[in-house]
């Protein structure tokens, strides 16, 4: 008979799926927390890279601040030392990386000069569009505006020299800090903030 | 331990290398060994989803009929790994950013279904866990091999220590896709050329 042969497989097969299931459950409920807590941390530890001294928490005065084209919003994280406003760090993104997307974290200061940057995340090639998250790139914007400044690449008549080999990878770093700037300009010049 | 568990636990790590010698798991070797510390975090990670697959499968195999053996093999095998990558984001998200994307493909990773096909469903659990030890171990250090040389090439450093100039400039081919294929070939050439002088 049919029914037979197939009765055993199935309870056996429903019955492994159902305990892995539980498990799976249970891992899920249990790591649920110390997941969020370890993104939290991950968000919170680029803010204070980019964004310097803080004693707010800049978690819970998260506001969302929308491009001029009003396409994208991006999160904004006051930094505030004693009550005044210190600097902003705005996390924003870019497709245009040679691995696609890259999310990173800007920090600006009052004046709307960059402090620093950092990448939260890139799939740019080790070695090459990765060396844009490290010093030697970097610090060329430390204090530039892009207002005052070109945030551009040479080769595209700008003021920053790309990292050697990895012209398209700087190309769109520049390009989501120059996103997030003109974010902060947009929400700064409509006045209706709280500093 | 008698002669045969011995034989089973040291089986993998060199004389049945599951990557420079039976050449499995290609797909994680040649993806994520773009430094040491990267190869050495997917090797373990896979070392453990092996150990846990090969106690469930050699726990369970008398119960599962035949006509469902591989499916509820995989069954096995996703939730470990599942379990693996949450806890793994939960508990070391450093290494998690490392491997992220190579994580869920240990499922797909022949060398564990293959354990488990050719090995679990026919012995005891003991044994199974000693050859998946040996296994795991030996695909750890073909993988840890292959990234050192990787990234000593490709970046001029080793676990992210670096030993060249700021100035001098490595052989960044190693670093990229097909500098992984250059690189595991001459590890193979090497391994095959001990071997056949025993």
């Amino acid at each position: 008979m049919m029914n037979r042969t197939i009765i055993k497989p199935v309870a056996v097969l429903g019955g492994i799926s159902a305990i892995m299931a539980m498990m799976l459950g249970f891992v899920h409920y249990s790591t649920l927390k110390p997941i969020a807590a370890a993104q939290n941390a991950k968000i919170l530890a680029a803010i204070s890279e980019v964004a310097g001294e803080f004693d707010n928490d800049p978690y819970a005065e998260k506001q969302l601040i929308t491009t001029p084209d009003k396409k994208q919003k991006f999160e904004m994280y006051p930094a505030r030392l004693d009550g005044k406003l210190n600097a902003v760090a705005i996390k924003s993104y870019t497709n245009t990386g040679f691995g696609g997307r890259i999310d990173l974290m800007t920090g600006f200061n009052v004046d709307g000069s960059i402090k620093t940057f950092k990448i939260i995340s890139s799939n740019e090639t080790p070695g090459l569009g990765s060396k844009t998250d490290e010093p030697r790139f970097k610090s060329q914007l430390n204090g530039f505006h892009p207002q005052k400044q070109i945030l551009k690449v040479r080769q595209d008549g700008g003021d920053v020299d790309a990292v050697t080999a990895a012209t398209i990878s700087s190309r769109a770093v520049l390009r989501a800090i120059e996103r997030a700037f003109a974010a902060f300009h947009n929400f700064n010049s409509r006045g209706d903030d709280d500093k | 331990m008698t002669n045969k568990s011995m034989e089973n636990l040291t089986r993998g790590i060199i004389r049945e290398n599951p990557v420079l010698v039976m050449l499995l798991g290609m797909c994680p070797t040649l993806g994520v060994t773009t430094s040491a510390g990267n190869g050495l975090g997917m090797g373990l990670a896979t070392l453990l989803v092996l150990m846990l697959s090969n106690i469930a499968i050699a726990a369970v195999k008398s119960f599962i009929p035949d006509i469902v053996r591989i499916p509820s093999f995989i069954v096995i095998i996703a939730s470990f790994v599942t379990i693996l990558e949450m806890l793994m984001q939960a508990y070391a998200p450093l290494m998690y950013d490392a491997l992220g994307i190579y994580i869920p493909l240990i499922v797909v990773n022949c060398i564990i279904l293959g354990r488990a096909e050719a090995f679990a469903s026919k012995h005891s659990v003991f044994q199974s866990l000693l050859d998946a030890i040996g296994m795991g171990l030996g695909f750890t250090l073909a993988l840890t091999l292959l990234g050192s040389l990787r990234e000593m090439l490709g970046n001029g450093s080793l676990f992210g220590w670096s030993f060249l100039s700021e100035n001098a400039s490595p052989i960044l081919l190693f670093i990229m896709p097909p500098g992984a294929f250059l690189a595991l070939g001459g590890i193979i050439a090497v391994v095959n050329r001990l071997k056949g002088e025993k």
